[in-house]
């Protein structure tokens, strides 16, 4: 398509908000996402807020929820749902320190349900959260520089970065950009501040929101930093991803890659998971240029009709990727530099501990789940605590929902050691390969979209898995598997080697074939399925991928040649 | 105003002659005013009482000239009442007074009008107490009078006293004691001995009564046309049910689900019962009668104590029976009665029992009653080789206990919903739980039958529709507001309505969360206030609500609203009541004392109801 003929417009910002969907006219009328909330706040008869408020609240990082577990108990007793509320907080590239840490460890006990969670960007939510706490926690937050703003909502969520210690320069350099592009894209408006500090509010000089106006995005917008060769943060899942280019360690600048992203519905064809483009180079100083460039034409052309057609990647399906480029190139006054060469080796974590260049130590520990709890057998939420507690580093949350114990120097290390063996933290390598690449999302209790046990049923499901690893040798073969409890895939499923979404309680598909370092989508292999049948198809597969692999080849790959499941070539085949 | 004519029979030519002669001498004014005085005086005389004003109007101004004495003797039978017991002994005592041709009216202490104390000759008092020790609520007016400084001196009046109450209580009858202990002190002359009655009254009373009559049979004059057209007293009584607190209905249990939710540090049910072909009727404020029976395993262990059989046979109001059988469904078994203690005592020859003996030792009775279950009794103080006839002579029969009822014929037809809250506690390390509410939470499961009746609770009925009422409740104090709410929507009553609940903890006891957030949506609720004491300190009541909102409470009150008092009677009733002072005081601009009258006010024109237990 030629830069200049214009495309179809009929869906997108341009047209009045009658032609639009209702959450477009939620968010003009919002007063830049004020709404009723602080009203809602101080509603005693119901621990709700208002359907609208509940929306908005989602643009300053906070979901309603209930615990679906007695969803329906209560709806027997005359009892609303037992609603509270979840806050996910901004922490660019995972990295935060041990008072950040020992102050969220602190509201996690307050008014979290003694627990934290660790999430697949990054950052930290805490669940159960009841409506009157919410301003104690934002404000707690506060104390230590720390906020919720766009943790969620149609705006640019949690910017990611690769955690990666060893190269220690080239990370600090790259996460110092990603922390910038998490603030330069945030949200503006003043409703955080009056809503959750109590602040005056302020006539703004021009307008509130500079950059998104009163509408915002059509839908969510992720960005994510990659360091080769680590491709922990899935940078193709991204609907803005920047490849770090260095020469001699030292950061030169950025392969652009578009479009990725992950969603899809069941029984919705023209839903899909896709994998970002990668569309040129750019060097370090153009970054926030090409940032500004690539949103805005989301922002200008994305669907804003049908929420399960608004993010990037449909938007480049429908307009073509040459005409999105060329737009990009021409918002940016600039063409695009060829694509550089990289090469990534996988998307999982190095656990245990490393060096970094500059003689620094760091420690990756495996956290189930991401989840942060005391339970009888370790207390891990303890432990964390205790580390904070003397810890002089910094901590990095990994996108595989891990976590290092970074910058540690060398006369420290026992100390920190000795605590982890008190608590038991250690004990990652006496686990499955397989285990330690297992990722699964929250689902139930709390996430309101989960049709099936995610967290809480994967880490069993992987135990079955052993046995079957166990009989074949692959106790130690590196597999990614990764689980979500609907086909939303927070967890990055269909990016996984074994992938399940679910479909409804103890009901599974099951897909095969992704790329081990995320560089190729999974396929459908068995459809809304349960246990029985998922181990008995993965025993089939890992058995003969065990007999007749050839040296170093990944089951990934395995399945798609042993003809299990087809090649994806592209997210748009991903339902064919 | 012109002369009728004459209209024939009705009335003697003597009669007819001095209306004629009235009528021409009469202004327009006095000619309505005395065809209404004349009507008011017989529609008085169809409701049965005669109240104070129309009877000063019959006394004719020769009557005060002293030494002349009234042509005949008047019987006032007076009752204070608030389940309804002793209200049904007066009438039936005004019957039987009647039947000897004795000049009676029957009064009601709610209304009665204290002006009147002086001129009444016989005054025959049902009282009951309630509270702790209280009057009944509707009686409190009245026993204010009674013992103030205002009570005349009653040299002429002759009187009888019957208490009914509870001998578990601390306090027992105390409101009858009360009125006999004043009236003689107010120099009247007691014509029959006090009878303090227990829950079990029927026979007590009617000796009473027998007795009482019978003094004043023979002074009985020929009955007066007043007298005789008490006959129909209590029209507004509705048409007696089939089924009664004698007979009750077997109602089958619809639904029973708890509705504190988990972590609740209570246990409250919503019970829905079908009052399906009983012919059963109520409004919106009445109570259910619900006559439990016994937990099996508290007869087994009471059996296996006393070293009986299930099934030793007794007899039961003369009916052969099972001891099994009747312990289950004929007596109380739980608490502890003097008399019991009496008996117990009598049967063991124990020393300590003998101790507790007697109106010197109540405080230590009571306590040792508070703390003692018939079975810790029996199990402390053995009584070997009694039989089944001894050991159930000492229990008296086993009661019904109240509830109110939480829903609306015209929502729910045919139904009846209770709002129960389980009473739990341990005494001597073994759980106990309360009779009827235990046995409601135990085996009132669906498609079981519960005997049940209609108690109706006329102080406690809804105002007209535009009428705006504020409705105060804690706990399963709200189950009468569920039922006005029900009530008023279907009707789609236009007069505000405000309820103040109170309950422990948001979360899990919220009683009926999300009806009341539907009435507030569709307005037939119009404000709701709330107080969950356990949830943040300073611990929250409803009296704490009130007195925030105390301006517009105010203000509602003057704008003529109905204020409903329901729940727990210990604290929350006069709580609130010291709330509602303090409200008037600040925004009424009166003084304490002006407060409790303008509160005074309030009960005795019906606005000010209370329902609590
Ligand atoms: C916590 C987390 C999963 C985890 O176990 O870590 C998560 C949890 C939820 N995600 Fe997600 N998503 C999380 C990463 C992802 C990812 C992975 C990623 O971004 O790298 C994806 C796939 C990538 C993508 O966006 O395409 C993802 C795709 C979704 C979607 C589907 C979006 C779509 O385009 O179709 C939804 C549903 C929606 O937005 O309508 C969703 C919605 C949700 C909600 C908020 C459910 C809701 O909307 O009510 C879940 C909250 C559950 C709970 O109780 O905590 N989440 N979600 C991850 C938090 C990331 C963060 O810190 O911001
Ligand atoms: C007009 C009216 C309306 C009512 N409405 C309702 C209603 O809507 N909902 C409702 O739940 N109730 C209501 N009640 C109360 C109800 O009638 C019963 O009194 C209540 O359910 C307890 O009865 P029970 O047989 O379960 O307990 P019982 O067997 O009668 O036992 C209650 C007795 O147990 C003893 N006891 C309790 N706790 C302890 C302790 N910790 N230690 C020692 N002894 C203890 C006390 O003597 C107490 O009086 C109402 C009462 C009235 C008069
Ligand atoms: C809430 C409540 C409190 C009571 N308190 C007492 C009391 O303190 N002393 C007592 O002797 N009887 C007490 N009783 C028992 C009543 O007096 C007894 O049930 C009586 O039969 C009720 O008569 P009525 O229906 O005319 O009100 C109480 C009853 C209730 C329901
Ligand atoms: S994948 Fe589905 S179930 Fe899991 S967290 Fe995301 S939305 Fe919830």
């Amino acid at each position: 398509m030629d830069v200049k003929t214009q495309p179809d417009r009929s869906r997108d910002v341009s047209q009045p908000l009658d032609k639009l969907g209702p959450d477009e006219t939620l968010k003009a009328n919002s007063d830049y996402l004020r709404g009723t909330i602080k009203q809602s706040l101080v509603d005693d008869v119901t621990a709700a807020v208002t359907a609208s408020d509940a929306k908005l609240m989602k643009f300053f990082g906070i979901y309603q929820q209930d615990d679906r577990d007695i969803r329906d108990e209560r709806r027997r007793q005359k009892l609303e749902a037992a609603f509270s509320f979840m806050a996910r907080v901004r922490l660019p590239g995972g990295v935060c320190s041990p008072s950040q840490w020992l102050k969220l460890d602190a509201l996690g006990r307050a008014y979290g349900g003694d627990t934290l969670r660790l999430t697949t960007r990054q950052t930290f939510q805490l669940h159960r959260i009841m409506k009157h706490d919410l301003r104690a926690v934002i404000q707690g937050l506060r104390e230590v520089l720390l906020d919720t703003k766009a943790a969620c909502g149609d705006d640019t969520r949690g910017v990611m970065c690769t955690v990666n210690p060893n190269l220690s320069k080239l990370h600090a350099e790259v996460y110092a950009l990603a922390k910038r592009a998490s603030d330069h894209a945030v949200h503006r408006t003043g409703a955080y501040g009056e809503i959750w500090y109590g602040a005056e509010r302020q006539e703004t000089d021009g307008p509130e929101e500079p950059f998104y106006g009163r509408t915002y995005m059509p839908r969510k917008f992720k960005i994510g930093f990659a360091i080769p060769p680590s491709n922990d943060i899935d940078v193709y899942s991204q609907d803005l991803g920047l490849i770090a280019i260095a020469r001699r360690g030292k950061l030169r600048g950025f392969n652009v890659a578009i479009g990725g992203g992950l969603g899809r519905t069941d029984q919705a064809p023209k839903t899909y998971p896709r994998l970002a483009s990668v569309i040129g180079y750019v060097d370090a100083d153009k970054l926030f240029p090409v940032i500004d460039a690539v949103m805005s034409v989301q922002r200008d052309y994305g669907d804003r009709l049908d929420r399960l057609h608004a993010r990037f990647k449909y938007t480049i399906d429908d307009k073509g990727l040459d005409w999105i480029k060329a737009e990009i190139e021409r918002r940016l006054g600039c063409a695009l530099a060829p694509a550089q060469p990289y090469s990534f080796t996988s998307n999982g974590d190095p656990l245990g501990w490393t060096k970094g260049e500059d003689g620094r130590e760091h420690c990756t520990l495996f956290i189930q789940n991401g989840r942060i709890v005391n339970t009888p057998e370790r207390a891990t939420m303890d432990g964390l605590r205790a580390i904070a507690g003397i810890h002089k580093g910094t901590f990095r949350i990994t996108p595989n929902q891990s976590l290092i114990i970074s910058d540690i120097a060398p006369e420290d290390r026992p100390a920190i050691e000795a605590l982890m063996r008190e608590y038991g933290l250690d004990e990652f390598e006496t686990r499955s390969a397989l285990r330690l690449n297992s990722m699964a999302c929250v689902a139930l209790p709390t996430c309101g979209l989960a049709m099936a046990e995610s967290e809480r049923y994967l880490p069993d499901l992987v135990t079955k898995i052993e046995a079957i690893l166990d009989t074949h040798g692959l106790t130690d073969e590196p597999i990614t598997i990764r689980m979500t409890g609907c086909p939303n895939g927070c967890a990055r499923p269909y990016i996984a080697e074994i992938g399940l979404t679910g479909r409804a309680p103890g009901k599974y598909n099951l897909y095969l074939g992704g790329g081990f370092h995320g560089q190729r989508l999974n396929k459908m292999y068995l459809e809304n399925v349960g246990e029985d049948a998922i181990l008995e198809a993965l025993d089939k597969t890992l058995g003969h991928y065990a007999r007749d692999r050839k040296p170093g080849e990944r089951f990934g790959d395995f399945t798609i040649r042993a003809g299990y499941v087809a090649e994806v070539k592209e997210g748009r085949f991903f339902n064919d | 105003m012109t002369k009728l004519e004459f209209p024939g029979s009705a009335l003697t030519t003597d009669q007819w002659e001095q209306i004629g002669r009235l009528a021409t001498s009469l202004s327009q004014e006095q000619a309505i005013w005395i065809s209404g005085y004349f009507a008011g005086l017989s529609h008085q005389a169809r409701a049965g009482t005669i109240s104070a004003d129309v009877l000063e109007q019959l006394a004719p101004p020769s009557r005060s000239v002293p030494g002349e004495a009234p042509a005949t003797r008047l019987l006032t039978v007076l009752f204070g009442s608030e389940t309804g017991n002793s209200r049904a002994l007066a009438k039936s005592l005004a019957e039987e007074a009647r039947a000897k041709g004795i000049q009676v009216q029957l009064a009601d202490m709610a209304d009665y009008k204290t002006r009147r104390l002086k001129d009444e000759q016989d005054l025959f008092v049902i009282a009951s107490t309630h509270g702790e020790g209280d009057a009944p609520q509707t009686a409190v007016g009245f026993f204010e009078f009674l013992e103030s400084r205002k009570a005349p001196k009653l040299p002429q009046l002759r009187y009888a006293v019957l208490a009914l109450g509870d001998s578990t209580y601390e306090r027992y009858c105390e409101a009858g004691k009360r009125i006999d202990r004043r009236l003689e002190e107010l120099g009247a002359q007691r014509l029959v001995d006090r009878v303090d009655c227990d829950v079990d009254y029927e026979d007590a009373a009617a000796a009473w009564m027998t007795a009482s009559v019978a003094k004043l049979a023979p002074a009985a004059q020929k009955s007066t046309s007043v007298a005789a057209s008490v006959a129909g007293a209590q029209s507004d009584a509705p048409a007696a049910p089939a089924f009664d607190k004698k007979h009750p209905f077997q109602a089958a249990v619809i639904d029973n689900i708890v509705l504190t939710g988990r972590g609740s540090s209570k246990e409250t049910r919503h019970i829905e019962l079908s009052l399906a072909d009983s012919g059963l009727t109520y409004q919106p404020g009445d109570a259910l009668g619900v006559m439990p029976r016994n937990d099996p395993t508290l007869v087994a262990a009471l059996l296996e104590r006393l070293g009986l059989s299930a099934d030793a046979s007794v007899t039961v109001k003369q009916n052969a029976t099972t001891l099994g059988e009747a312990l289950a469904g004929a007596f109380e078994i739980t608490a502890l009665t003097p008399r019991f203690l009496d008996h117990w005592a009598e049967i063991t020859g124990t020393a300590e029992l003998q101790a507790l003996r007697g109106a010197d030792h109540a405080e230590a009775r009571a306590a040792f009653q508070h703390n003692h279950h018939i079975l810790d009794v029996v199990s402390k103080f053995p009584a070997r080789g009694i039989d089944a006839a001894q050991f159930v002579a000492g229990l008296r029969p086993l009661q019904p206990r109240l509830y109110s009822i939480a829903s609306s014929l015209a929502a729910a037809p045919e139904e009846a919903h209770l709002t129960v809250s389980t009473v739990r506690y341990a005494l001597h390390d073994l759980p106990r739980t309360g009779v009827a509410s235990g046995y409601l939470a135990a085996r009132a499961e669906a498609d079981a039958t519960v005997p049940v009746y209609i108690q109706a609770n006329d102080h406690f009925h809804l105002p007209d529709d535009d009428v705006p009422i504020l409705m105060v409740g804690a706990g399963t104090g709200v189950a009468p507001y569920r039922a006005f709410m029900q009530e008023r929507e279907v009707r789609g009553a236009s007069g505000r309505s405000w309820l103040f609940f109170g309950e422990r903890n948001f979360r899990s006891d919220f009683l009926y969360q999300v009806e009341w957030q539907e009435l507030l949506k569709n307005g037939v609720l119009s404000r709701l206030d709330l107080a969950f004491s356990r949830d943040a300190a300073p611990k929250t009541y409803v009296q704490d609500r009130l007195r925030r909102q105390g301006r517009d409470v105010y203000a509602w009150l003057e704008e003529g609203a109905y204020l409903y008092v329901c729940g727990d009677a210990a604290h929350m009733a006069p709580d609130v009541h010291a709330a509602l002072t303090d409200i008037i005081v600040e925004h009424g601009g009166l003084d304490r004392e002006g407060a409790s009258a303008y509160l005074s006010t309030l009960q005795r024109d019906r606005r000010y109801r209370l329902d609590v237990y």
